[in-house]
């Protein structure tokens, strides 16, 4: 066990973010996470300045983490300057590259979110594209949606994409093969890779100790669909 | 009541905008759900005004929707936001405008860290080149597209056909604004108005006839989350926030929603449709929903152009009773053809057909 902490001081939104908070809640109040989930952004703060590595450990592999939807309205109000959210980014980085966030449920769900959103970027150049968004995953859009998705070219064209998935000017063109290189390269150089390589190689694990079946590409295995779908836990305050 | 503490204050958030030279950069979600509205922008800035404004088709998505989701690092964010600022220098542009509230919110964020962590842009700079070659300079402005259409509003209104005006009462149309959380809430000096009296959808509004309703939900979240939408098991926060919003505004009877964050918008058309299908709520008048708008398609009505070409017929709740309010002309056989006029087939079971 190392100190947690002090790894956490390492990220530069966790100095930026935690400032000696005063418990004094306005930061729970505006939070639209907390409104519906059994979630505090003050208890974690709180939690968190008192420096015990143990209590950080289990905040790490718990579901609270998890709650927040960096919408950031808690950087707006704290009187003192902190950034729960910002210290929400810290643990939940630090839970990935420690192998902590596929002990929770909700933490788990960062490989569903790897194979769609953070696969886009490489398969793409983007992390959505309306290609990307199927119907079927995406009930909530409507019959409009699976009507534009049949009818894209022309939908597109009308509307100023005269490109659409080819290579050109405007939107949804297709991004240039070199482009796309520039972002692996980047990816690489810059620990983005390194993250994709461990959300994979603990989720692996994770889905062995479980006895679900997974693969090592796709969202076709019986891992991705548990964990993008289970809602198991009372997550609700 | 007095005003002058309110206008100091106020004073303290004005932006400068740039007037010209824009280098400029698309949104994932705005390319594939309001494209139209992207359309619309350049239009405007480039043929209208005669603005200098240009895009480099090598650009590509800022990562931002997974970095908010926590699978992009802020190492890499910081290092493909830079490869943008690279573009930009080659093409010899100063002026960066961002069409996506949630990479505003990124470069704002970034600018920050670079301004308060100088070995962080260093760092950003060695990534850089060491994955690409390239190097940037950092930009003399960075604004929001919504900001752009702000800073001409009254050039909108002198071109105006159309008034936010009911034109059967006379009365102004009442107008719920509703700006995307990244845009001021985490760098407020970023934001026309700051995070306490945005006003960048207000000025629009009010420049062009209509009213801005107040209720108590006004600054809360649309309800997007990130990963609280992305995970189909987590969708409920989204949904949740939503209805919150929506019920808190009912009782004031909007016309019409007016967003400045694509995400905004396609959640509050979206999740109105959703509302209805579970528990059977609408939130508008007369069995009505309450259409959602991005600020170039109101531009574009009010300056009278062609519904169909700004694509609002391709949001889930459909126009038609704010049309009819404006009382603008418009040719529903028009509704569903593709540029050069084929007939499309029809689409079923859209909200206020």
């Amino acid at each position: 066990m190392g100190n947690y902490y002090e790894m956490l001081m390492e990220d530069v939104r966790f100095r930026d973010g935690l400032n000696a908070c005063i418990n004094c809640g306005v930061c729970t109040a505006i939070c639209p996470a907390a409104e519906f989930y059994d979630y505090d952004p003050r208890k974690i703060v709180n939690l968190v300045q008192t420096n015990n590595n143990e209590e950080l450990e289990k905040l790490m592999k718990s579901e609270t983490i998890w709650y927040c939807g960096q919408c950031m309205s808690c950087k707006t109000r704290c009187p003192r300057g902190n950034v729960p959210a910002f210290v929400v980014m810290a643990l939940r980085s630090l839970s990935m590259k420690l192998g902590f966030f596929t002990e929770s449920e909700k933490g788990r769900q960062q490989f569903a979110i790897k194979r769609t959103v953070g696969e886009n970027i490489f398969k793409y150049g983007y992390c959505v594209a309306s290609y990307a968004v199927s119907p079927e995953m995406h009930p909530e859009q409507g019959p409009i949606w699976k009507y534009i998705i049949q009818n894209a070219p022309d939908v597109y064209e009308r509307l100023g994409g005269g490109h659409f998935d080819e290579l050109g000017a405007g939107p949804l063109r297709k991004i240039p093969e070199d482009a796309k290189e520039e972002l692996i390269r980047i990816f690489e150089v810059s620990g983005g890779t390194e993250l994709f390589d461990d959300i994979e190689k603990h989720s692996r694990e994770k889905a062995e100790h479980m006895g679900l079946q997974f693969d090592d590409k796709g969202i076709d295995n019986e891992y991705f669909i548990e964990v993008f779908t289970a809602n198991k836990k009372d997550h609700h305050a | 009541m007095k005003s002058e503490g309110k206008k100091r204050i106020w004073a303290e958030y004005q932006k400068e905008i740039a007037d010209d030279h824009y280098f400029y950069v698309r949104s994932c979600i705005r390319q594939s759900f309001f494209p139209g509205s992207e359309q619309f922008f350049l239009h405007f800035l480039g043929d209208v005004l005669g603005k200098d404004i240009y895009e480099n088709p090598s650009h590509t998505t800022c990562t931002g929707i997974g970095y908010h989701a926590d699978v992009v690092p802020l190492s890499t964010i910081m290092t493909v936001i830079a490869r943008h600022y690279a573009l930009m220098k080659d093409a010899g542009y100063r002026h960066i405008v961002i069409s996506c509230v949630t990479s505003f919110g990124i470069y704002t964020e970034i600018f920050e860290t670079w301004k308060h962590f100088p070995e962080e842009l260093e760092k950003t700079r060695e990534y850089l080149y060491k994955a690409t070659g390239r190097e940037f300079d950092l930009p003399e402005s960075m604004t929001h597209t919504s900001d752009i259409i702000y800073k001409f509003r009254n050039e909108i209104a002198d071109r105006a056909k159309y008034r936010l005006v009911n034109h059967e009462t006379g009365e102004p149309l009442n107008i719920v604004e509703h700006i995307g959380c990244h845009y001021s809430k985490m760098f407020p000096k970023y934001g026309v108005g700051g995070a306490e009296f945005p006003n960048v959808l207000g000025g629009m509004i009010e420049a062009w006839g209509g009213n801005v309703i107040d209720y108590p939900e006004r600054r809360h979240c649309c309800g997007f989350g990130f990963r609280q939408y992305l995970v189909q098991a987590n969708r409920g926060y989204s949904l949740s926030n939503t209805t919150k919003k929506f019920s808190s505004m009912k009782p004031y009877k909007p016309d019409l929603v007016l967003t400045n964050c694509p995400g905004c918008t396609m959640f509050m058309d979206k999740w109105q449709y959703t509302i209805r299908e579970m528990e059977g709520t609408v939130y508008g008048e007369n069995g009505e929903s309450i259409p959602v708008l991005t600020y170039e398609e109101l531009a574009g009505l009010v300056m009278g152009y062609n519904p169909w070409d700004l694509g609002l017929q391709y949001h889930m709740v459909q126009s038609e009773p704010l049309l009819r309010k404006l009382g603008i002309e418009y040719d529903p056989a028009d509704k569903f053809k593709t540029k050069d006029g084929r007939q499309m087939p029809l689409p079923q079971n859209l909200i206020n057909a």
